[in-house]
C-alpha cells in the first residue's frame, strides 16, 4: 500500500497565488474525484505536483510514502511511479508517439522487453485505447483531435502503470465510446496495479462509470468540501455555484 | 560495390578526431616561420607566387582576383562582424617550417603532434586510400596507397598540379567557381595555398575513401586551400574533408575553394566534417558540375566554427545527372552565424536533385538556409526536392530560411518543403512527466528532428553525429 499526501500547498502562478493550503491524502486503490468551477486551481495543482517550472511552490509539502517529494525534479517524480495525463497536451511534431512509447517502455519494463514483445506491446495497448498504428508514426499528438489526445495520454498511462495517476479532464472533449474505454483503461489499471487515481472532471458521468471513492470540491484554491458520490451528484444537480453557496453558509 | 563499412569507419575516426578538439586536445604552439608579411598587395601576391615558383600564367591568374577582389562590393547580406574583416591585418601567406613529405617521421614532430593527436595518420594506415594534410598555407604531407596509383590515380598537392598538370588545371582550376562570382572566390583566387588535386581515370574506382585534412595552426592568419577533382567517366570517390583548429584568442579567416567535375556516370560523394574551433571565420565555396548520368553528393557538417558561410552547389550539365545535398548546421552560441544551402541547377533534360537542410540553434544561435532551384528551359523531365527544417532550442535563438525556385519548364516537379520547430518549456515539461530527464528529453528532441538525415548516412556516422550534438548540448546545462 502506498500513500500520497499533500499538505497545505501554497502555489503562485506568476506573482498570483493560485492554491492558498490545499491538503489532500490519496491511497492505492482508489479513486479521488477533483471537481470545482474554471479557474479555481484544478490544473495549477495537477502540474505544481509534477513541478512545472511557472507553478511555484511558496509552502506545503507533497509526500509519497513518507519522504518528501516536493522539490524532486520532475522526471525523478515520474520515475517513483507518479503519472499526469494533461488535459490539453503540447504537440511535439519533431518526436515520433512510437519512439516515446518505446522509451517509456524500456523504463517501465527496465529494458526486459525484446524488440518483438515492446511491439507487440504497443500493438496490443494501442488497439486498447481505439488509436491505429498511423497515430503511432505521427509527431507526439501531431494533427490528433481532442479525443485522440486523451486516448494516447491513456495509452501512456497503461504503458507507465504508475503508482498514483492524476488525470486533468480526461473526459472532456471525448465521444460516448472514448468514455467507455477511458473509464475501462483507469478500471483496469486499479484492479491489475492498484492504482491509485486523481482525476480531474467537471462530470459526474465518468465519475459513476468508475465509483469513485471520494469526491473534493476546489474552490478559490482552497477544498472547501470533500465527501463521497453524493457530492458529485449535488454538484450534478445544482451546479458549482448551489453546492459552493451552501457548503459557505455553514 | 561500395564499401559503406570502411567509409563509416572512417567517419568515426573523423568524428572521434572532431570531439578531441572539442575537449581542446589542441593546444596552440609556436614554431611555424611566416614568409610574407600581413596584409594584401600586388607585391605580397608577386612574393608568394615567387616563393611557389610557379609559372606566369598563374600569377596572371592570381593578380586578375586580387583587382576583382579590390573591385566587387562586400555581399550585402553578411552579418556585420564579416563584412568588416581587414583582410590587411591577417598573415595571408604562411609557410611552416616543413617541406612537404610522403612519410610522417619527416614531419616535424611539433607539426606532426596536431595530427598525431586527432589521429589522423592511424586512421589513413588502417582506412584511407590516401591523404593530403594542409598545414596553415601548405601541405605538408601527402600519401596514396600503390593500389590506388596503379589504377592511375593522381592524387597529389594542388601546388605540384599547377606544375605536373599545367593543362588540367589551366582547363579546370576555377571553371566553375570563377573570381568574379563574389568577393571572396577572388580573394581566394589571389590568395591560394596548399589544398588536392585528384584525377580519376575512365572507369577508376576507388572504394576506399580519401581525405584531405585541414588545419589552421595559428591567429590572425588567413588559410585558401584549393581542392580539385576531376573524375573522368565511369570513375568513382569518397572524397572526405576535415577541418580543424587549436582555440585562439583571435580570429582566424578560412576562404577554401572546391572544385568537382563528374563526367559521364562517373560518381564524387564529398564529405565535409567542419568543426574548426569557435575563433575560426569560415567561408567555403563548392561547387560541382556533374555530366550525362553521373552523381555529385555532398554531405556537409557544418559543427564548429563561429560564422560559417557554405552553400555546396551542383550543376546538372548532361542528361540524367543527379545530385543529393544534405546539409546539417549547428549554431550553439550567443552570435554564432551559421549560414548554409544549396544551389541545384538543372541545366539538362531529365535530370534529379535533393537538398534536404537541418539547422539546430540553442543559446542565441543563428542559423540560416539560402538555396535556389533553377530548371533551365529545355530541362525537360527534371525533379528537385528541397526540404529545410530548423529546430530552435531555446527562444533567443534564430533560423531564417530564403527559398529560391526559378523554373523555366513546365514538366518539371519542384518540390520543396520547410517546416519550424521550436521546442518549448511545455514540451521539455511533458517529457519529463514521463520520466525522461531534461538532457535525455533535450536529445530526444534533436535526434528525433535529426531522424530524417541520419537515415541517409552510414551507420558510424550517425552514431558519431549524435555523439558531437549531445556533447554540444551538454554546453546547455539547465535549458529551463
Amino acid at each position: 500500500m502506498s500513500y500520497i499526501r499533500i499538505e497545505d500547498l501554497h502555489v503562485t502562478v506568476e506573482g498570483k497565488e493560485v492554491l492558498k493550503g490545499v491538503t489532500l491524502e490519496i491511497h492505492s486503490g482508489e479513486i479521488h474525484a477533483l471537481m470545482g468551477p474554471n479557474g479555481s486551481g484544478k490544473t495549477t495543482l495537477s502540474l505544481a505536483l509534477m513541478g512545472h517550472p511557472k507553478y511555484k511552490i511558496t509552502k506545503g509539502r507533497i509526500i509519497l510514502d513518507g519522504t518528501d517529494i516536493t522539490n524532486l525534479d520532475t522526471s525523478e517524480k515520474a520515475k517513483l511511479g507518479i503519472f499526469l495525463a494533461f488535459q490539453n497536451p503540447v504537440e511535439i511534431s519533431g518526436l515520433k508517439l512510437s519512439t516515446l512509447l518505446v522509451s517509456e517502455i524500456n523504463r517501465a519494463y527496465e529494458g526486459k522487453l525484446t524488440l518483438q514483445q515492446q511491439l507487440s506491446l504497443i500493438k496490443e495497448l494501442v488497439k486498447t485505447v481505439g488509436l491505429s498504428d498511423s497515430h503511432l508514426n505521427r509527431g507526439v499528438f501531431e494533427g490528433f483531435s481532442g479525443g485522440e489526445k486523451k486516448r494516447a495520454e491513456i495509452l501512456q498511462m497503461l504503458t507507465l502503470r504508475p503508482k498514483f495517476a492524476i488525470l486533468d479532464e480526461p473526459d472532456s472533449g471525448v465521444d460516448v465510446d472514448g468514455l467507455k474505454i477511458i473509464a475501462d483503461s483507469i478500471k483496469k489499471l486499479k484492479v491489475e496495479n492498484n492504482t491509485g487515481f486523481l482525476i480531474i472532471t467537471h462530470y459526474r458521468r465518468i465519475l459513476d462509470h468508475l465509483e469513485a471513492t471520494n469526491v473534493h470540491v476546489l474552490y478559490d484554491g482552497r477544498i472547501i468540501a470533500s465527501g463521497g458520490m453524493e457530492l458529485a451528484k449535488a454538484i450534478d444537480e445544482k451546479g458549482y455555484e448551489g453546492v459552493i453557496k451552501e457548503v459557505l453558509k455553514h | 560495390m561500395v564499401d559503406e563499412e570502411r567509409i563509416s569507419i572512417d567517419m568515426n575516426e573523423i568524428l572521434n578526431a572532431a570531439l578531441d578538439v572539442k575537449n581542446n586536445v589542441l593546444t596552440q604552439q609556436e614554431f611555424h616561420k611566416v614568409i610574407t608579411e600581413a596584409g594584401l598587395s600586388k607585391d605580397i601576391i608577386e612574393e608568394i607566387s615567387r616563393l611557389k615558383k610557379e609559372p606566369e600564367w598563374m600569377l596572371r591568374l592570381r593578380l586578375k582576383g586580387l583587382e576583382l577582389f579590390e573591385k566587387l562590393p562586400v555581399p550585402n547580406w553578411l552579418p556585420p562582424f564579416v563584412r568588416d574583416i581587414d583582410i590587411s591585418k591577417l598573415e595571408v601567406y604562411i609557410k611552416p617550417a616543413a617541406d612537404k613529405t610522403s612519410s610522417w617521421d619527416e614531419v616535424p614532430p611539433e607539426i606532426r603532434s596536431y595530427y598525431e593527436k586527432l589521429g589522423i595518420p592511424q586512421s589513413e594506415q588502417k582506412y584511407l586510400g590516401g591523404l593530403v594534410a594542409v598545414f596553415e598555407s601548405e601541405s605538408i604531407y601527402e600519401g596514396v596507397k600503390q593500389e590506388i596509383q596503379r589504377k592511375g590515380v593522381v592524387m597529389i598537392t594542388m601546388d605540384d598540379a599547377v606544375k605536373k598538370y599545367p593543362d588540367a588545371v589551366k582547363e579546370y582550376f576555377t571553371k566553375i567557381f570563377p573570381p568574379s562570382d563574389h568577393k571572396f572566390a577572388a580573394l581566394h583566387t589571389a590568395l591560394w595555398s596548399g589544398g588536392v588535386f585528384m584525377y580519376l581515370p575512365k572507369g577508376a574506382k576507388i572504394l576506399t575513401p580519401v581525405e584531405g585534412f585541414f588545419i589552421i595552426g595559428s591567429e590572425m592568419e588567413g588559410q585558401f586551400e584549393h581542392t580539385l577533382i576531376i573524375g573522368d567517366e565511369g570513375s568513382y570517390v569518397h572524397f572526405i574533408e576535415g577541418c580543424s583548429a587549436p582555440q585562439f584568442k583571435k580570429f582566424s579567416f578560412h576562404d577554401g575553394m572546391v572544385e568537382l567535375y563528374a563526367k559521364k556516370n562517373a560518381y564524387i560523394k564529398f564529405t565535409t566534417v567542419q568543426n574548426w574551433s569557435r575563433n575560426i571565420i569560415n567561408f567555403n565555396n563548392k561547387r560541382a558540375w556533374a555530366d550525362e548520368n553521373a552523381t555529385i553528393e555532398w554531405v556537409e557538417g557544418s559543427l564548429g566554427s563561429k560564422y560559417s558561410f557554405t552553400y555546396p552547389s551542383t550543376i546538372l550539365r548532361g542528361k540524367g545527372a543527379s545530385s543529393t545535398s544534405l546539409v546539417v548546421t549547428l549554431a550553439s552560441g550567443e552570435g554564432e552565424w551559421k549560414d548554409s544551402g544549396s544551389k541545384m541547377i538543372h541545366a539538362a533534360p531529365y535530370t534529379r536533385s535533393k537538398v534536404i537542410s537541418k539547422n539546430i540553434g540553442f543559446g542565441g544561435g543563428v542559423n540560416v538556409y539560402r538555396g535556389l532551384v533553377k530548371v533551365n528551359k529545355g530541362a525537360v523531365g527534371s525533379k528537385a526536392f528541397v526540404k529545410c527544417d530548423s529546430l530552435m532550442l531555446d527562444a533567443k535563438t534564430k533560423a531564417y530560411t530564403f527559398p529560391h525556385n526559378q523554373v523555366f519548364e513546365e514538366d518539371a516537379e519542384v518540390a520543396h518543403e520547410a517546416h519550424t520547430f521550436k521546442m518549448s518549456e511545455d514540451q521539455l515539461f511533458y517529457l519529463m512527466t514521463r520520466g525522461i530527464s531534461e538532457k535525455e528529453a533535450v536529445s530526444m528532441l534533436v535526434l528525433g528532428f535529426m531522424d530524417e538525415i541520419m537515415k541517409e548516412l552510414p551507420f558510424e556516422y550517425a552514431t558519431m553525429l549524435n555523439k558531437v550534438i549531445k556533447l554540444e548540448l551538454e554546453k546547455l546545462g539547465a535549458v529551463a
